[in-house]
């Protein structure tokens, strides 16, 4: 694994309050296949941190271990610098604090994930009501607020059945935001989409980048990586075959596999 | 009204089914509301069953798998009407003996109580499976997007599953909660006083068979039409949402 990392050796002293995420030597297997063979990753705070790689490279599960959405096999898991508590097969210790840890977490999915039964405002409202006990007047205000920011103040009482992919995607990003996450984890956000609805969400996106917010983003849009990104890791078969920043790792690629990937995607 | 009915040679009808005697009018819906009252409550105990049941299947360990296996099979294999024959006596008999045991001596138990017993576990096992279908058509994403969030599992079926399932579930159980106003009459063995035995033994004071099943009949109707509407008030609000198949025209 290459370490040439400029977030690894940026050791200055504040670096644990603002460490955001820090993954170490984590595994996973599904049965006898080893989907994940020793990761590690940090992000600091305000870092967008671009995951590519090809199919079945680990890149959506790497993801989805860092929430437990898959449970790992091993490995350490730190959020803002709190260690997820693994048993020794990866399964966790204690469910409430990763459900706490989660909440911090705001997802974004390939497939959207709105929940159809209720309409947009509703969606983003739900988890800071109904988890994080925020009242409900003041979370309306917050949600509209939100869809306003991504576009789709006036769908507020729409299902989302009724909307395109690209509306659904931009509502489930404002549903992410709505817990105020210190981490964004998006994975493959643009992959379901038609091309033509592809720009309207990563414009959602590069102003988050904008903002400062936190985010890991598993991506196939290399332009859009190469723009937004502080950190990009290229994942081959289960390992980091090489990161660095952007521009280096796109103009420069060192590994012969990242530049053969590189030219397939264009 | 007594001129058009005499016209129509129903005098006599309208006579026996008044509500006051001699007139078995009110004996009638008082069987109604006593086969009303278990289907409600078999129908409930039945959902409650049928909810534990559906996610002891989906997500419940080996053991839990296996029992509820049993369950569905053996109870949706047996006839009703031996279940209920079954079911009542070893429930009552069962109770007395514990309650003799500890030195209470024979209890007497309701009719209603046993009534809902029995017909629950019946629509238990069937429930399980309506209920587990309609979790099972619930996109997975969507239940993966409220653990992601934080949801814990009991808010999660709560505000998630149950919402979401609803729409699948309801044709299902509104076919339930139809069987369940009909299994009502078969607890006329048991000697329980529901509609279909009020009904016979109207019809068997008075000779009047046709007038007494007829309304018995008509009573069944009106039930299944008025639970019809609800049913698909709950289906028309759970399917909010939801396109509709027939295109957005409709």
């Amino acid at each position: 694994m290459t370490t040439s990392d400029s977030t690894i050796q940026n050791n200055a002293p504040c670096e644990v309050q603002d460490e955001a995420i820090r993954v170490m030597d984590l595994h996973k297997s599904f049965g006898m296949l080893e989907v994940l063979k020793g990761v590690s990753l940090k992000a600091q705070k305000g870092d967008v941190v671009a995951i590519i790689g090809g199919s079945g490279s680990g890149k959506s599960t790497f993801l989805r271990c860092i929430n437990f959405l898959e449970t790992p096999s091993s490995g350490q898991i730190f959020v803002n610098g709190e260690e997820i508590q693994m048993r020794p097969d990866g399964s966790p210790v204690n469910r409430r604090q990763i459900e706490r840890i989660r909440t911090r977490l705001g997802m974004v999915f390939q497939a959207f994930n709105l929940w159809t039964h209720r309409t947009l405002l509703e969606n983003v409202i739900e988890v800071p009501v109904h988890v994080l006990k925020v009242p409900r007047a003041e979370a309306i205000e917050r949600a509209k607020v939100l869809l306003d920011r991504v576009g789709l103040r006036d769908k507020a009482d729409t299902f989302p059945a009724f909307l395109s992919g690209g509306q659904q995607q931009r509502a489930a990003i404002a549903r992410a935001l709505a817990v105020d996450p210190s981490v964004m984890l998006f994975d493959e956000p643009t992959s379901a989409l038609d091309p033509e609805l592809v720009g309207e969400v990563l414009t959602v996106i590069r102003d988050l980048a904008a903002e400062g917010r936190t985010m890991l983003l598993v991506t196939h849009e290399m332009k859009f990586a190469r723009e937004v990104a502080t950190h990009v890791v290229y994942l081959y078969q289960g390992l980091i075959e090489e990161q660095g920043p952007p521009a280096e790792l796109f103009e420069n690629p060192k590994s012969a596999r990242l530049q053969q990937f590189l030219k397939t995607v264009g | 009204m007594e001129l058009i009915l005499e016209t129509l040679g129903l005098a006599k009808s309208a006579e026996l089914l008044s509500l006051s005697p001699p007139g078995w009018g009110a004996n009638l819906l008082r069987g109604l509301a006593n086969s009303l009252q278990i289907a409600f409550g078999a129908f409930g105990f039945g959902l409650v069953i049928g909810l534990f049941g559906a996610y002891g299947k989906l997500y419940g360990g080996v053991v839990v798998r296996d029992l509820l296996a049993i369950y569905t099979t053996v109870i949706r294999a047996v006839p009703e009407l031996v279940l209920i024959l079954i079911l009542y006596y070893v429930g009552t008999d069962v109770i007395n003996q514990v309650s003799q045991a500890m030195g209470y001596g024979r209890v007497e138990i309701s009719g209603v109580v046993a009534g809902i017993w029995v017909l629950g576990i019946v629509q238990g096992a069937y429930s399980t499976e309506v209920l587990r279908g309609a979790i099972q058509a619930v996109p997975p994403g969507q239940i993966e997007a409220a653990r992601a969030f934080g949801m814990p599992p009991f808010m999660l079926m709560r505000r998630v599953t149950i919402p979401a399932m609803l729409s699948f579930a309801t044709p299902g159980l509104a076919n339930l909660w139809l069987i369940a106003t009909k299994d009502t009459a078969l607890l006329a063995i048991v000697g329980f006083s529901e509609l279909t035995l009020e009904t016979r033994q109207a019809a068997a004071s008075t000779r009047a068979y046709f007038t007494f099943f007829l309304a018995a009949g008509a009573l069944y109707l009106i039930v299944t039409l008025c639970s019809g509407a609800v049913f698909a008030r709950i289906e028309k609000w759970s399917r909010r949402g939801q396109p509709s198949l027939r295109g957005s025209n409709k």
